[in-house]
């Protein structure tokens, strides 16, 4: 009896353990944030011409106007990532695609699979789904949309499933092949789309034809059409709660996992390795995919050549920054959602140049990989030891 | 003269745990002292306090009847303190000398270094305590007991008179540590002191002036290990009466559910490991294998749980040829794995205690409904089995890397032994553990042999082999020198076989013949 009473109150302990973790867990990016913002401001006074020369009037006037710019900066940067529905869905927007290429590397690192080819998938995806899009004609919108988005999901799934069954047959490390695949496609993308193109439209523009209207993504504002902002957002959203639910509560997940976590377990525990490595490329792969419809479909509804975006890459820093979590994932592309649409306000009426964001995400990015910085800082408490995150195994094991 | 070492009321705390509590230690010079506690006792704890990797609460040290402050590894190095951790701090590609001398290394004109300057010290010290290294070896092609040694020169090398020696024999051969007890005599006879951390208790009483017992963070007692027995130390250890002996009645052997024929299997240099053996298993009874680490007993195993291929011969389990099957074929058929490496197959150390008991259930009814894993189910089980096989843990969803090595096993015992099996290959299934983890886990595989499960026991440690089997196949060199039966087995014999020697004469004809 007492034992029992021992056991449920040590359980009990374990809840609020849990709870403390997640907030210590959240501390940290927060910090960071912070602290990118802080380093962010001194860069745009320090870049300042008016600034330096207020500097040389006097002590007070230094300051005055060094606050005059950072408020007029940050306070663009906020109008511009939440000041008016139409900033907010701006935002929204924006990190519609990065949430599809966040969850695809996430998800990858669950597997322990370094997929640092989503920037391939995504153009692999593009093509699939935009070719869907123009070329079949007269079906209904409920038919065509998932058609479009089905094959941005394969396409990439295919472009990335080649990777994982390299791997998994030949042990050939991922990380080289998925970069190998990138050039490919960007090549592919190029030799269709280009002027003369097997998918490039007649004319003089390197772009392909446009999609049907029945492949567009549903606008939440058909009436305001410089509000860009559609069902996409929803449907990241839905992907995130799905990929959430298949990685935790699903015994697919619980495979893919732990292959990542120890791929010697894995096989004693009867898991078929390569199968799971080749699944787990594959719907990684799928995940990138489906950014290149969150632009074509929702957005600009055909594909351009010189297509590339950064997304690839910028999807590394969500899935870091995001823990390989998909509601973590989903946070930190809210985040860079934020950050593009502030930037491009922050250019237009602060006149500080777009690449502020690069500078900041940049800086978030280096305090969230390396937490003792913010640690140190802020001097709080970091996790035990063998808490820290692994993402991948190392080059060569299997 | 003082104590060359006296530690006063060491306490050191961690979040919810007292892991060293008021503890006071005393070391002479020229003497051994063992600290002797379970897992998890604290000993570790108070070693690093000592090599100034943990900051105590309360306490002092005192080197040389001088009150010390140990803020840092490089304070203790200075007072001559040095440590020998279980896992060797050696870069495998780098000759014997150069991992000395690395850190304080010898210079000769201003930036060169001074390889021979090293080598010769290095021959000195070798020289001086009988360590038997030459400097110029690889330490990669070194045996672990060489390697061993060289992290010894390394203290020695740097003038340290306290060494601490953390489990150093829980990775050695008998012979490795009858050459290690050797170089500990010399070591203290030449004015050296020695702290030896184990839980082994025959090599305490052999090598001990005094001995030391951690219980729970507390100092429980100092002994002199040569007036004590081992259950005295046992106890004093655990705290309570404790069983040496595994219990067990006699076997009731049945029908065949292993059988093994002309099996041979490649091991991982590209040499024979294993070279056509046979022997079956019946259920009811308990089969041990003897031998001496790397005769082949880890490739056996490998084949028959299906995760290493063989070339040839024969497995059957039951009525199925199992030979290069699945490992999940393998468990499906009935057989339950206590694998040889614990953190590296058996667990995933990240997932929590909960998620690790159904590692090879996972997709089966009731764990899994279909795609999806029952969560309520999981626990519950989980809940069950931890109250079941004891494991000590804060709560089931506590992650299985932050349990003792001894509660780590005892989820992979309790994950293995609770399902409905045929067939139970144990390897090496209490290496490093306590005595009351080892009284346990003993205890619950003759409880399987009972229940008419065929068990497969393999261990370096011949006295567990000797007290748990009922027959023992004696392994060298990948073959099989002699099947015995445990009631008849003299444990010199046994030795001789696992030297590949069939006799005291033939050993001795062997003898002259090299002479």
């Amino acid at each position: 009896m007492n034992e029992k009473k021992q056991a449920a109150a040590e359980q009990h302990a374990g809840g609020t353990f849990e709870l403390q973790g997640a907030l210590r867990s959240l501390a940290v990016p927060f910090l960071a944030i912070v602290t990118a913002m802080i380093l962010g401001a001194l860069l745009i006074i320090f870049t300042d011409t008016t600034v330096i020369a207020a500097w040389g009037e006097g002590l007070g006037s230094g300051l005055r106007r060094s606050w005059e710019v950072i408020a007029l900066a940050y306070g663009a940067f906020f109008t511009g990532a939440f000041g008016d529905v139409y900033h907010i869905t701006e935002t929204l927007r924006i990190a519609t695609p990065y949430i599809f290429a966040g969850l695809a590397v996430a998800f990858g690192f669950q597997g322990g699979l370094f997929n640092i080819g989503a920037e391939g998938q995504y153009f692999i995806g593009g093509l699939a789904t935009v070719f869907v899009g123009y070329s079949i004609k007269g079906l209904p919108m409920i038919i065509h949309l998932p058609l479009a988005l089905l094959a941005g999901a394969l396409g990439g799934a295919l472009w990335a499933g080649i990777v994982g069954f390299l791997k998994a047959k030949t042990g050939a490390h991922e990380v080289i092949n998925t970069i190998m695949m990138n050039y490919i496609a960007y090549r592919l993308a190029e030799f269709m789309l280009d002027v003369g193109g097997l998918m490039a439209r007649e004319g003089y523009r390197p772009v392909s034809p446009e999609i049907q209207p029945s492949a567009y993504l549903p606008q939440f504002f058909p009436s305001d059409t410089t509000i860009r902002f559609n069902a996409g957002f929803l449907l990241a959203l839905g992907v995130a709660a799905f990929i959430w639910w298949l990685l935790y509560k699903t015994t697919l997940g619980y495979e893919i996992r732990t292959v990542g976590k120890s791929p010697h377990a894995a096989r004693y525990a009867g898991i078929n390795v390569p199968r799971t490595i080749v699944i787990t490329m594959a719907i990684s792969g799928a995940l990138a995919g489906l950014a290149a419809p969150a632009d074509i479909l929702g957005v600009i509804h055909f594909m351009p050549n010189s297509f590339a975006s950064g997304y690839g890459f910028d999807a590394i820093a969500l899935a870091l920054l995001g823990k390989s979590n998909p509601v973590g994932v989903v946070l930190a592309s809210l985040l860079f959602g934020a950050l593009r649409a502030g930037a491009t306000n922050m250019q237009g009426i602060a006149n500080i140049p777009i690449d502020i964001t690069s500078v900041l995400q940049g800086l978030i990015i280096v305090f969230i990989a390396a937490p003792e910085i913010i640690r140190a800082i802020y001097r709080f408490r970091g996790l035990e030891e063998g808490e820290g995150l692994v993402l991948t195994q190392g080059w060569g094991q299997m | 003269m003082p104590p060359v070492l006296e530690l006063k009321g060491i306490t050191k705390r961690f979040p919810g745990v007292l892991a060293n509590d008021h503890i006071d230690l005393k070391l002479h010079e020229g003497e051994v002292l063992a600290l002797l506690g379970e897992n998890g006792a604290g000993k570790s704890t108070l070693m690093n306090v000592l090599y100034g990797l943990y900051t105590p609460e309360e306490g002092e040290i005192f080197v040389r009847g001088q009150l010390a402050a140990i803020q840092e590894p490089n304070d203790a190095i200075d007072l001559g303190i040095g440590m020998v951790h279980q896992h060797f701090m050696l870069v495998p590609v780098f000759t014997v000398a150069e991992n000395v001398m690395l850190g304080m290394e010898s210079i000769k004109n201003g930036i060169l270094l001074d390889r021979q300057d090293a080598a010769e010290r290095v021959r000195d010290i070798s020289q001086k305590y009988g360590l038997d290294v030459d400097p110029n070896d690889m330490v990669g092609d070194l045996p672990v007991g060489l390697q061993q040694r060289v992290e010894i020169i390394k203290l020695l090398y740097r003038n340290a008179d306290i060494l601490i020696l953390d489990e150093p024999t829980a990775v050695l051969t008998p012979q490795e540590v009858k050459g290690l007890f050797e170089v500990i005599r010399s070591l203290v006879a030449q004015g050296k002191s020695v702290i030896f951390i184990s839980h082994k208790l025959k090599e305490i009483r052999e090598i001990a002036d005094h001995v030391a017992v951690l219980r729970r963070g507390k100092m429980v007692g100092a002994a002199d290990p040569k007036q004590c027995t081992e259950r005295d130390l046992a106890s004093l250890m655990v705290g309570r009466d404790v069983i040496l002996e595994v219990p067990k009645k006699p076997a009731n052997p049945e029908a065949v559910v292993l059988a093994v024929e002309d099996l041979r299997v490649m091991g991982d240099r590209g040499k024979l490991a294993v070279e056509g053996i046979s022997f079956e298993v019946r259920a009811g009874e308990i089969v041990g294998v003897a031998g001496v680490q790397g005769n082949g007993q880890t490739e056996l195993v490998e084949v028959l749980t299906g995760l290493r291929e063989a070339l040839s011969g024969s497995v059957r389990l039951l009525d199925h040829e199992i030979l290069n099957a699945a490992p999940r074929v393998i468990t499906e058929i009935g057989t339950a794995h206590v694998p040889e490496d614990r953190h590296r197959d058996g667990l995933v150390l990240g997932y929590s205690v909960a998620d690790n008991l159904v590692l090879n259930t996972y997709y089966l009814p009731p764990v899994a409904r279909g795609l999806v894993m029952q969560e309520t189910v999981i626990n519950q089980r989980a809940d069950e089995l931890v109250a079941e096989y004891d494991v000590r843990t804060p709560s089931i969803m506590t992650p299985a890397g932050n349990l003792s090595g001894g509660n780590q096993q005892k989820v992979i015992v309790a994950r293995e032994l609770s399902r409905d099996v045929a067939l139970v290959i144990a390897s090496q299934p209490t290496r490093g553990l306590d005595v009351g983890s080892i009284e346990y886990i003993h205890s619950q595989l003759v409880r399987k042999r009972d229940e008419g499960a065929a068990v497969f026991v393999v261990s370096s440690e011949l006295d567990e082999v000797l007290s748990l089997a009922d027959r023992i196949v004696v392994l060298f060199d990948g073959q099989i020198m002699d099947v015995v039966s445990a009631e008849t087995a003299v444990k010199e014999e046994i030795g001789l076989l696992m030297a590949g020697v069939h006799s005291q004469a033939e050993l001795e004809a062997k003898r002259e013949a090299a002479a």
